[in-house]
């Protein structure tokens, strides 16, 4: 399969996942913030999955700037403008290079340059910064994911809706990490990293 | 009396943009006031698009924003990135910023004394 290829798979993972949990995503962010994180990125997924059938890919920047051109107009929220400026940076780098490390982050300095938060404040920079960490050294697996995934429980949350509620969001997993690592297992799953 | 300044203000719901939009002409009728309240489709939260429409519709070229909560705030910022007018976005505390800067549009008072009346308000990061 070519990068684009899989790339596209990724992608397509990405919004099987998050669509198939969207209950598990509204009920954790019914826990700590308002409740829509699944619904929010289902509708994203749907709208994505629309354009990908009528559009046929030969530039990965093209096809990163439509997913997060999709998102940031059909998610609203927060996980549309957060997830759309990763995928609009990534377009932005793809110009450049196709080496995934590199391009999650400018992806993840898409993300903190929107949300302005920085890791340990129980957001989905949480999950990405980590997992793009073992991306670059190599040593990146699931377990990765999901550890850091769990880390998000016991913060405390400083930014975001979850902010609100203080020591009181401790003991919850932030919704926006949980679909960062749906963002992850589908990337593994994909085949993306494979020639690495 | 034209303005050359638009008041613009984004909630997650209608209802607040519609009540405060009702408040604030009641002391500042003559200054041009648009609302962007929930999403597209009257649900709670806030939309790109539709910040972005309505910034359209101004006529004035700079544009002070007020917000409710956070995502409103990255919405607005990527409709901001995406449009062609001078848009200048307060952190103050929604109500209030919004109500002092109506209020002194309204008298003509010069952008600086305008902005120097929110900084007290400012209650967001």
């Amino acid at each position: 399969m070519s990068m684009i290829e899989k790339v596209s798979k990724w992608i397509e993972l990405f919004g099987q996942k998050v669509t198939q949990n969207k209950e598990t995503l509204n009920k954790l962010d019914t826990a700590i913030g308002d409740g829509d994180h699944g619904s929010n990125l289902t509708r994203g997924a749907a709208a994505i999955q629309e354009k990908a059938e009528e559009t046929t890919y030969d530039n990965l920047s093209k096809l990163f700037q439509d997913v997060g051109m999709t998102l940031v107009s059909k998610v609203g929220g927060a996980s549309g403008p957060l997830y759309g400026s990763a995928f609009i940076e990534m377009a932005k780098k793809a110009k450049e290079t196709e080496d995934i490390g590199e391009l999650l982050e400018a992806g993840l300095n898409g993300i903190q340059k929107r949300g302005k938060a920085e890791v340990g404040e129980k957001t989905m920079v949480d999950e990405w910064a980590p997992v793009i960490d073992h991306i670059q050294s190599g040593s990146f697996t699931d377990e990765i994911i999901q550890e850091s995934l769990e880390s998000t429980k016991d913060m405390k949350a400083t930014k975001g809706r979850a902010s609100y509620l203080g020591e009181r969001s401790i003991g919850h997993i932030d919704p926006g990490a949980q679909s960062s690592a749906y963002f992850f297992e589908a990337l593994l799953e994909s085949g993306v990293l494979d020639d690495k | 009396m034209t303005n050359k300044y638009g008041i613009l203000l984004v909630s997650h719901v209608e209802e607040i943009t519609d009540g405060l939009l009702r408040l604030l002409k009641q002391v500042a009728g003559d200054v041009s006031i648009k609302t962007a309240g929930g999403t597209d489709d009257g649900e709670i939260g806030t939309n790109f698009e539709k910040i972005s429409q309505v910034l359209n519709t101004f006529e004035e070229e700079t544009i002070l924003a007020f917000y409710d909560l956070g995502s409103a705030k990255m919405n607005l910022e990527m409709a901001m990135e995406y449009s062609d007018k001078e848009i200048k976005l307060y952190e103050t505390a929604f109500i209030e910023g919004a109500y002092v800067a109506a209020s002194l549009l309204q008298t003509d008072v010069d952008l600086e004394v305008i902005e120097e009346q929110l900084k007290p308000l400012v209650i967001k990061e």
